[in-house]
């Protein structure tokens, strides 16, 4: 029988949004009482407005309710102001629940906090020890395993070095030593593991592995479904502060790839104008095999549909396209650019336009399309900035290590091909 | 489910524990920590420093020379009959102390909220260290005193160390506890009011004037020595200055009064202190 070794009931967080220092003095030392007196206080917090009850008041986390099994690898996912973070620093402690109540058995440590509590000043022996004792170690465990812990985060030579000194990766490397070296019957692990080279990442989720092998239960907050669904069995899907799934982790990133949210406006009519020479009267993002509510991943194909009307015959007309990720434009396409017939004359009428978009090439991020017509250089005749909206994530590939991965430098996904042969074996 | 309920949890995270729920023990478990934090801020302090720990000696040195020059020649404070010298460096080696327990401690939560917001352990480990920092600050002071009180006898002055100095230890933990204690109440408050925080470098510096540093308690008048008397840290003070140099006002039951203040405000900055480290990384 398996145990259960992280148990909550009906845990709850509600955050008050304050103003601070706007309200009157009789009304602060109100709260300052309050606070005195140990109720659950003020704060600064935004988040949805969804669960604000209006006062000012809203409830992060709502009446949550799970258990996790000893070895069990459970991935927490959900939108941003879902109640992750909150969850994950009720169950570290770092704030209290306002209800309820969680019940653990055995030492859990976060993986989210590499370098807590570092002092530049002191040496890496010395940071070794500190860190590892604010992490919950005793002098004497850290004693067993210091010499385990510079292996692992290569720093002999630097050992006795002060870590202002020290280049910001070994810094890093020893500093996730230290973490990983807790031995923690619970282990959190937050998306921020995300920073870091890719050797660095993949040490991490190495470790990740190995401590899930060894029996280990682990709870993996993350927006990579790639990565939850590689590491975890099972998922809880949050929502608002509310456990909206809790199950297979498949069907969990099922039910969260199809959250509404996450639709944003790829179908857009606008009215037709008379009066004007064109007008664009329809965009649509359409995406072959997938209907209009899934999300869309940067491996689909995606198609750009444009509906417009030229009430008059027109000469010296172009229709652009421009696409932006994040505000910043990507790229700008004309019609005319390979089609110049158009651009001589183009006879009054309704027009379809299906631009399909490069396969591959985008890497995950909120994607904008604007649509123009107009005389190129010279004048505008009608523009829809932002006509629609659409996101790609990286849903079906684990994309930690890859280069085209989110958080890696570089506008563009490609997959190039390296033709890597092997030339000659070094005997070692 | 509730077969569960019944087995040893290690941990239960409930929203508020009652008022004397103060998890004391776990301070004691995270004892290395303490112990590496008074380390830490020992080594960290003076690292690329000149002078070093000798900073330790200067500070108390100086503040003492300015007050025989300013208090002393200057506006001719009598100084119960002892040398100005060793009658201002003893007020300024107690004081330094308590005032530094007490200002340091108060920042704690704001100073320490980076930390505090990732990753737990007992908080109070934090203050608690800083007090024991302190000592070791203190006791390097208290010998450096204690080689001037050495100096001024072999020439000849005229000062009488007795059997109170048997109670050193005993002052020391009453100065610890009340700059611990006000500090710990002050830290809790300034989750909050970042004005006391303020407050807090220049009140101490007012509290000195109220407490017989700089003068003996024996030239207040005796209308007003109630109100000096009121600060706990006065009989401190002066049992210490009696002690030491064997001349001033001296009294047990004062002492007594001191005790149980310290007590007093020693359970409250506990408990005001563990009530708000649960929540306050939402307010900071």
């Amino acid at each position: 029988m398996s145990d259960i070794v992280i148990q909550v009931e009906n845990l709850s967080k509600y955050y008050r949004l304050g103003l601070v220092g706007t309200g009157t003095l009789s009304h602060d030392l109100n709260r300052a009482w309050a606070k005195l007196r140990g109720k659950p206080d003020p704060t600064l917090k935004i988040g949805q407005e969804d669960n604000n009850d209006g006062n000012g008041h809203i409830w992060a986390l709502q009446d949550i309710s799970f258990e996790v099994t000893q070895g069990e690898v459970l991935g927490i996912i959900g939108r941003n102001g879902a109640g992750k973070s909150t969850l994950l620093k009720i169950l570290s402690r770092v704030t209290a629940p306002t209800s309820g109540e969680c019940r653990v058995k055995g030492r859990i440590a976060s993986l989210l906090e590499v370098g807590t509590g570092f002092h530049p000043e002191l040496t890496g022996r010395e940071n070794i020890f500190l860190n590892g004792a604010i992490l919950g170690m005793t002098k004497k465990e850290i004693k067993q395993k210091f010499d385990k812990i510079v292996a692992f985060a290569e720093v002999e030579k630097f050992i006795d070095t002060p870590v202002k000194r020290y280049s910001s990766g070994m810094y890093v490397r020893l500093a996730f030593a230290v973490a990983a070296h807790l031995d923690p019957e619970i282990l959190v692990v937050d998306e921020v593991l995300a920073v870091g080279d890719a050797a660095f990442q993949k040490k991490c989720l190495g470790k990740m592995g190995d401590v899930a092998r060894e029996g280990r239960t682990v709870l993996f907050v993350s927006h990579n479904m790639g990565a939850v669904q590689r590491l975890c069995i099972r998922g809880v899907l949050l929502d608002n502060g509310y456990i909206v799934k809790n199950g297979n982790v498949q069907e969990v990133i099922t039910s969260y790839l199809h959250e509404p949210q996450h639709l944003n406006t790829r179908h857009a009519i606008f009215d037709d104008d008379l009066h004007q020479l064109a007008c664009i009267l329809e965009v649509e993002l359409i995406c072959p095999g997938k209907d209009c509510y899934a999300i869309l991943d940067i491996s689909d194909q995606l198609e750009i549909h444009i509906k417009y009307a030229v009430h008059r015959n027109a000469t010296g007309v172009n229709i652009a396209l421009s696409l932006s990720r994040d505000g910043t434009v990507l790229f700008n396409s004309f019609d005319i650019d390979t089609d110049p017939g158009l651009f001589e004359s183009r006879r009054a009428g309704i027009y379809s336009a299906q631009i399909s978009l490069p396969h591959r090439l985008f890497k995950a991020g909120c994607y904008s399309v604007s649509i123009g017509i107009g005389y190129p250089n010279i004048a505008i005749i009608d523009s829809k900035p932002d006509a629609i909206s659409f996101a790609l994530a990286e849903i079906s590939e684990d994309t930690t290590i890859k280069s085209y991965s989110k958080s890696r430098p570089g506008e563009l996904l490609l997959s190039l091909n390296w033709n890597s042969t092997l030339k000659r074996s070094i005997t070692q | 489910m509730n077969q569960n309920l019944n087995t040893n949890w290690d941990l239960i995270i409930r929203p508020k524990s009652g008022w004397f729920d103060l998890h004391l023990s776990d301070l004691w478990r995270y004892r290395d920590l303490t112990m590496l934090f008074v380390w830490r801020d020992f080594v960290a302090q003076y690292k690329q420093t000149i002078l070093g720990p000798l900073w330790y000696l200067i500070q108390p040195l100086f503040s003492t020379i300015v007050f025989t020059v300013v208090f002393g020649r200057v506006a001719k404070i009598p100084t119960d009959g002892l040398p100005p010298f060793l009658f201002y460096m003893a007020g300024v080696t107690c004081w330094s102390y308590f005032a530094e327990c007490l200002t340091r401690t108060s920042g704690t939560f704001i100073t320490n909220a980076g930390l505090f917001g990732k990753v737990y352990f007992p908080r109070l480990t934090v203050p608690l260290s800083i007090v024991i920092s302190n000592i070791l600050k203190f006791g390097i002071q208290f010998l450096f005193f204690i080689g001037f009180i050495a100096y001024f006898m072999i020439n000849g002055a005229h000062i009488r160390p007795n059997y109170w100095i048997f109670l050193m230890p005993y002052l020391l933990l009453l100065m610890a506890g009340l700059g611990l204690g006000a500090g710990i109440i002050i830290s809790a408050l300034t989750t909050k009011y970042r004005d006391l925080q303020q407050l807090v470098t220049f009140g101490v510096q007012l509290l000195m004037y109220a407490t017989p540093i700089v003068y003996p308690l024996s030239v207040v008048p005796d209308k007003y020595k109630w109100l000096v008397l009121l600060n706990p840290m006065a009989p401190i003070v002066e049992t210490f200055r009696y002690a030491f140099l064997g001349s001033g006002s001296l009294s047990v039951t004062y002492l007594l009064y001191s005790t149980i203040t310290t007590l007093i405000l020693l359970l409250l900055g506990v408990i005001l202190f563990n009530q708000v480290e649960k929540t306050f990384m939402d307010t900071v």
